[in-house]
């Protein structure tokens, strides 16, 4: 019985030695690993100061893409909003039209992305059908004129809405005016 | 039983026509001088009552068929007074003056008295009498000489309650070819554009403005329906898919095909006796009117000519075009033969006249012409150039065309408020009448042949 007691407590000795020794033993192997990671560490601020400057730097494109973004869409905007105007019963260019193609040609050609459709509308003076060819004259004009300045033109197409989409839809000769129109819209 | 008369309207000759070659024909181009006095009474209600009733005196049933009988007796005699007096050829005699009464009297020629007839003014009576038995409409109508004291016509037809209207048209219709030689346009109908639903849709009415149903469905922008010559297809300018392309549908039948070329497909008119039409199209960069088959094939270019060439019509016979160009520098008609290819220019008068439409029997030509920033509809004889006027002073007036025998001409006025509806007048200008009362505006009436598709 005694016998039996001292060898279990110098098993546990032993056991206890051994656990001890191998700590003892590991310990310098930790040592390196912590500076490893100390570098690691120590680099880690510099990537994200760079992540950082990156960011700003992408906002501040972003905010200059966005101003020229502005600046197309006003561009566009001006492109679309700005109507050529025509005589009545008339296709001819008056030299105002042609002053806006050339602005609009000068857009086109820096824009070579771009196509668009240009229509051509009538006032309500008029037989319809009579006014739909004339609104089809209206946009190959138009579009003739462009083809001059150097516009492809497989960019360009046309279409004739006569007088069936007026913009003032009075009676008056001011609408009236306002509705002898081509009008641009890019695609 | 009744879907067999409802199919096949029977009628019976009820006596041999009489004296027929003594009537001269009403000179269509100019017939609106002297109108032809009628009296149109009330037709009289036939059903008869059974004998045991009428000894018991036992009032009729509401919905009976001798009070059904009497309502369309009444509403028969207006519709035959209303449908002879669009014609534009008959006065129809107020009937307050009349000195009897044939619905009491009698509605033959026997039971009438002339002498009272001819005292009011009247040359000619129409009589009817309505009967309804086991769910069959029987009508009888005479047309009644009163100062020649003899029957003109003399008709028994057969039908379902409903098809009176289609029995007065018929009556109606042997009335004019008696008095005109040609059948009339009772069973004509006119397609016009109409907005009323929020968009130009293409409607279908009859010849007097009845029964206006929609025929496009879009939801986009409909123009310029024109009937081919058998009124079984109808031409047209549709922006469905974004552009204006022609269609060329069959009325009854779900076929048909889309023309569609790069620019405008626009202003069918069709070639009498053929499937094939004429159009304005663009794909070539200038507007020039060609030949195409029905089926949407071209046939041949019809002009050549740098500027506007459109808004084609034929001859009766089809061997010559009628067309608005602005080769000269304004819209002007022009004539071409399309044999020998000659053109001529029509009108010199004014700086602005479109939409020719070359009546279908005489050798004239109706167009709208602008004048002090007004339009009007005039007519030009083709031969002497002699122009007429027809409208003035009430608005613009656009897009004539003419009703198949040629009396009358349906156009657009704005003359109601500004707002374009449709009316008819006579050949003469005269009787300027508004065709119907639909919400929108209503333009580019075209009116079908004698005969035409669609229910």
């Amino acid at each position: 019985m005694a016998r039996q007691r001292f060898f279990v407590t110098f098993i546990m000795m032993l056991a206890v030695c051994s656990l001890v020794f191998t700590v003892a033993c590991t310990k310098p192997k930790v040592k390196p690993d912590s500076q490893e990671l100390e570098t690691v560490e120590s680099t880690l601020p510099e990537e994200e100061t760079t992540s950082m400057e990156m960011a700003e730097q992408q906002t501040q494109e972003r905010v200059e893409e966005e101003a020229i973004r502005e600046e197309r869409e006003k561009a566009r905007q001006m492109f679309e909003n700005e109507n050529i105007h025509f005589e009545f019963d008339k296709s001819t260019l008056t030299p105002e039209a042609q002053e806006i193609l050339r602005r609009k040609a000068t857009f086109l050609l820096n824009n070579p992305d771009k196509s668009i459709v240009i229509e051509g509308h009538c006032d309500e003076r008029g037989t319809g059908e009579y006014n739909l060819a004339l609104g089809d004259r209206r946009a190959k004009s138009a579009k003739d004129f462009l083809v001059d300045m150097g516009v492809e033109p497989s960019r360009l197409s046309t279409i004739s809405y006569g007088e069936e989409q007026p913009l003032d839809p009075r009676s008056t000769p001011a609408a009236w005016a306002k509705n002898r129109r081509a009008h641009f819209e890019i695609q | 039983m009744v879907k067999k008369f409802a199919v096949i309207m029977l009628f019976i000759c009820l006596f041999p026509a009489l004296a027929m070659a003594e009537y001269d024909y009403i000179n269509i181009s100019n017939p609106f001088l002297f109108k032809i006095p009628v009296a149109v009474p009330v037709f009289k209600a036939m059903t008869e009552t059974p004998a045991a009733e009428k000894a018991e005196g036992a009032p009729a049933e509401k919905e009976g068929p001798e009070s059904v009988a009497s309502t369309i007796s009444v509403e028969a005699a207006d519709l035959l007074a209303e449908t002879l007096a669009f014609t534009r050829y008959f006065d129809i005699i107020n009937r307050a003056a009349f000195l009897e009464r044939p619905s009491e009297t009698g509605i033959t020629l026997k039971a009438l008295n002339c002498k009272n007839w001819r005292d009011i003014g009247a040359e000619f009576i129409v009589t009817g009498g309505v009967s309804l038995k086991d769910g069959i409409l029987s009508m009888e109508l005479r047309l009644i000489d009163v100062f020649k004291e003899l029957m003109m016509i003399g008709k028994k037809y057969k039908g379902k309650p409903g098809d009176q209207r289609t029995m007065v048209r018929r009556f109606c219709s042997e009335i004019m070819k008696r008095f005109t030689g040609g059948p009339g346009i009772f069973e004509s109908k006119i397609a016009f554009v109409s907005n009323g639903s929020g968009h130009k849709e293409i409607y279908i009415c009859d010849f007097d403005g009845h029964n206006p149903r929609r025929i496009t469905h879009d939801n986009s922008i409909n123009l310029s329906p024109a009937w081919s010559s058998d009124g079984n297809w109808l031409a047209y300018t549709s922006y469905r898919e974004g552009h204006p392309d022609l269609y060329i549908k069959h009325l009854t039948e779900n076929r048909g095909v889309v023309f569609s070329r790069d620019g405008i497909n626009i202003s069918p008119a069709w070639k009498p006796e053929t499937f094939s039409l004429a159009a304005t199209l663009s794909f070539s960069g200038d507007q020039e009117i060609y030949l195409l088959t029905g089926s949407g094939k071209i046939i041949k270019q019809l002009t050549r000519s740098w500027g506007i060439d459109v808004s084609p019509s034929f001859s009766p016979d089809g061997e010559r075009i009628a067309f608005v160009s602005n080769r000269a520098g304004s819209p002007q008609i022009y004539i071409k033969d399309i044999a020998s290819g000659a053109i001529q220019r029509l009108t010199f008068e004014g700086g602005y006249n479109t939409t020719p439409e070359w009546a279908p029997q005489k050798n004239r030509i109706a167009y709208c012409a602008m004048e002090t920033g007004e339009f009007n509809i005039k007519v030009i004889d083709v031969e002497t150039k002699e122009i007429v006027s027809l409208t003035g002073g009430q608005g613009d007036n656009e897009s004539p065309s003419w009703a198949p025998d040629g009396s009358l001409i349906a156009f657009s006025s704005t003359r109601a408020g500004g707002v374009p509806k449709i009316y008819v007048m006579s050949a003469a200008g005269t009787d300027q009448r508004r065709l119907l009362d639909l919400p929108g505006e209503q333009t580019c009436p075209g009116w079908s042949p004698a005969v035409a598709a669609g229910q």
